[in-house]
């Protein structure tokens, strides 16, 4: 599916912010923004809600807690016990540092790759940039053309006044990535 | 929008740069070709790595009984080097993930530099036990894997064992929270380079960062949550070290103050070492308005609070020995401080705890040389503090009829030259093929003057 989108450009994160905030007031549809930076306050003035990466995190951390308490159980306990300064076999006070580096090895892993594989980042991949100097000094933000409430000159005017160095139509690729 | 109010603290960015200054002048050095300065630091590395290696590769075929040790001494230099490198790591997850985590804005300027100290830090750490097995290529037998001889599982009771998956998994996120930290500065290179090799590779790294506020949100997510893994990892792993010492049953290694001081220690060198290497590329790649004299400034009283908790600790050994009523505990103290190794205890002690006083004086935290030689001094207290541990403690033990002594041999000390050649050759290498100061977070963090067409752009608006 192509669609018309609004690119517009400009120099400042608080005219970013502000103009981000007055478009999605007037009920346009917010395709993206990107930023050299992370823009606090951008996600609220974009609507985003927070990420749940934390819950993937949490549960990658109790599997690795959990799994390497029962490991080390099982091969001290179960597997072959083995008498080390007569310490009970299922001693678990000795179990814990090794559980608790797996967990943070295992939260830590589980959170970095759930990041890639959500904002779909892998090694090689050729994004379209949608203007190269986003990553140095330049503020972007895309909005939708097709809602019912867009009206390009209105659109227009209004960024210009949060100081839009410029305002472009462009078209989105098949597959919803920006050209 | 109206102009900032004047800020009440010191600016973190001085010289009035833009966003686009910023990214020019941390990507400068990797345009510029290497310095006479970089080639002569480079050339030095390189040897005493390549020295190291020689030395290592004559250990491992002669076996270890190239090193100074005996019955009594069973570890001395290659531990002493191994809890040394450790704990310089240390400081560099204490700057990204516990700075972080107190949202200490100042850190942008050092966090990526710091990292990669981390980094190499554990490299070099991670070679003295490695050697120390006598039969490294027998490392393997470190996992726990199904095996054919049994299947014989490792201890997990030993905090040997420990320390093996505390390093390697400290290893590992800290590489991983490096990597990740790159992530949009390899946009930023991949986007401002030419077509070529270099654009190349940045943009098969990068892993595709768009800059898409979606992205960033779930970034600064995981970012938070590394912080918050690393820093009880930080906690832990220096933790382990310490047990390797606290489980055993010797006068002197068996206390339980050890945890803590060597977590205070590990973090204290570890700052002394990020503001040796802080100090030197601050001149060396014209990096003074990023990394300034607030930086410092605020390094140094982190350094100095840690040196006096150590200083502490100090005194608390020596009243837990005194308060024991433990003769062999008081002995070991006692020797320590009077004995063969008197020297050594000495040295660490003014280096660690009577020099860096020097810091409560403003001034001379303001002054770059002074401040460079008290942190060469504090780095090579904080090595004596493990070498006085280790070898003190060991070398007069319950028999005194199997009393020794220690003196390192030529390979040892080859052995440690090789791990800083080690050390600078990355760190070096690091410098020129990557920004030094992390461009994403520097932009976000200081609130840098608007560029002057904006200014005049508001003032046109405004009439």
């Amino acid at each position: 599916m192509s669609d018309r989108v609004l690119v517009a450009t400009f120099e400042h994160e608080d005219d970013l912010l502000a103009a981000t905030a007055a478009v999605r007031r007037d009920g346009q549809r917010i395709v993206d923004a990107f930023t050299p930076y992370a823009v606090h306050g951008l996600e609220r003035a974009m609507g985003l809600r927070p990420s749940r990466l934390t819950w993937v995190c949490f549960f990658c951390g109790m599997a690795g807690a959990l799994g390497m308490l029962w490991f080390e159980h099982w091969t001290a306990a179960i597997d072959w016990p083995l008498d080390v300064g007569g310490k009970p076999w299922n001693s678990m006070p000795s179990d814990v540092p090794v559980a608790f580096e797996a967990a943070v090895l295992l939260a830590g892993f589980g959170s970095v790759l759930a990041l890639l594989a959500v904002s779909r980042l892998f090694p090689g991949k050729q994004p379209p940039i949608i203007d190269p100097r986003v990553t140095d000094d330049r503020f972007v933000l895309v909005i939708a053309q097709s809602d019912a409430a867009f009206d390009l000159n209105v659109i227009t005017t209004q960024l210009a006044d949060f100081r839009a160095l410029s305002v472009e139509e462009r078209v989105t690729l098949p597959g919803g990535e920006l050209q | 929008m109206p102009d900032l109010p004047p800020l009440l603290r010191p600016p973190l960015v001085t010289g009035n740069k833009t966003l686009g200054d910023v990214t020019r002048d941390i990507c400068a050095p990797m345009d510029r070709r290497p310095t006479a300065l970089w080639w002569g630091a480079f050339a030095v590395s390189l040897t005493a790595l390549l020295i190291g290696i020689a030395a290592v590769w004559y250990q491992i075929a002669t076996g270890i009984g190239t090193w100074g040790l005996n019955k009594t001494v069973g570890w001395a230099f290659d531990i002493t080097n191994f809890v040394f490198w450790v704990g310089i790591g240390h400081a560099g997850t204490l700057i990204s993930a516990v700075l972080f985590l107190f949202r200490q804005k100042w850190r942008t300027a050092v966090n990526r530099s710091a990292e990669a100290m981390t980094l190499f830090a554990v490299m070099c750490a991670g070679i003295f036990p490695l050697i120390h097995m006598g039969r490294p290529w027998l490392a393997f037998w470190m996992a726990p894997y199904p095996n054919t001889r049994g299947p014989l599982w490792v201890n997990f009771k030993s905090p040997l064992l420990w320390d093996v998956f505390a390093i390697s998994t400290y290893l590992a996120i800290s590489a991983v929270f490096w990597y990740i930290g790159l992530l949009p500065d390899l946009a930023t290179i991949r986007d401002r380079s030419e077509p070529g090799w270099r654009k190349r590779i940045s943009s098969f790294l990068c892993l595709g960062w768009n800059g898409s506020a979606r992205t960033w949100l779930r970034y600064e997510t995981v970012y938070l949550l590394l912080a918050g893994l690393a820093t009880p990892l930080v906690f832990s792993v220096h933790t382990i070290v310490s047990m390797d010492f606290a489980t055993a049953v010797i006068p002197g290694w068996h206390t339980t103050i050890f945890p803590p001081y060597f977590v205070a220690g590990a973090i204290f060198s570890g700052l002394a070492m990020v503001l040796t290497l802080m100090i030197i590329a601050r001149a060396v790649m014209q990096l003074k308005d990023y990394i300034t004299l607030t930086h410092i400034d605020r390094m140094c009283k982190l350094m100095m609070s840690m040196g006096c908790i150590v200083g502490l600790a100090y005194g608390t050994e020596f009243f837990t020995a005194f308060y024991s009523g433990n003769g062999y505990e008081q002995f070991v103290f006692k020797n320590r401080a009077l004995g063969p190794f008197a020297w050594a205890y000495w040295t660490m002690v003014s280096c660690n705890v009577l020099i860096p006083q020097l810091l409560w004086v403003r001034k001379l935290r303001a002054t770059l040389p002074v401040v460079f030689v008290i942190v060469i001094l504090v780095n090579v207290g904080m090595w004596f503090e493990r070498f006085v541990i280790i070898v003190t403690s060991l070398h007069r033990d319950f028999l005194p009829s199997s009393w020794a002594s220690y003196t390192p041999t030529a390979i040892e000390i080859a052995t440690f030259v090789g791990s800083f050649g080690l050390f600078f050759t990355c760190f070096l290498v690091f410098c020129r093929i990557a920004p030094v100061i992390a461009i994403a977070e520097i932009k976000g963090a200081a609130h840098l003057p608007k560029r002057q067409a904006v200014e005049h752009h508001e003032e046109e608006q405004a009439a």
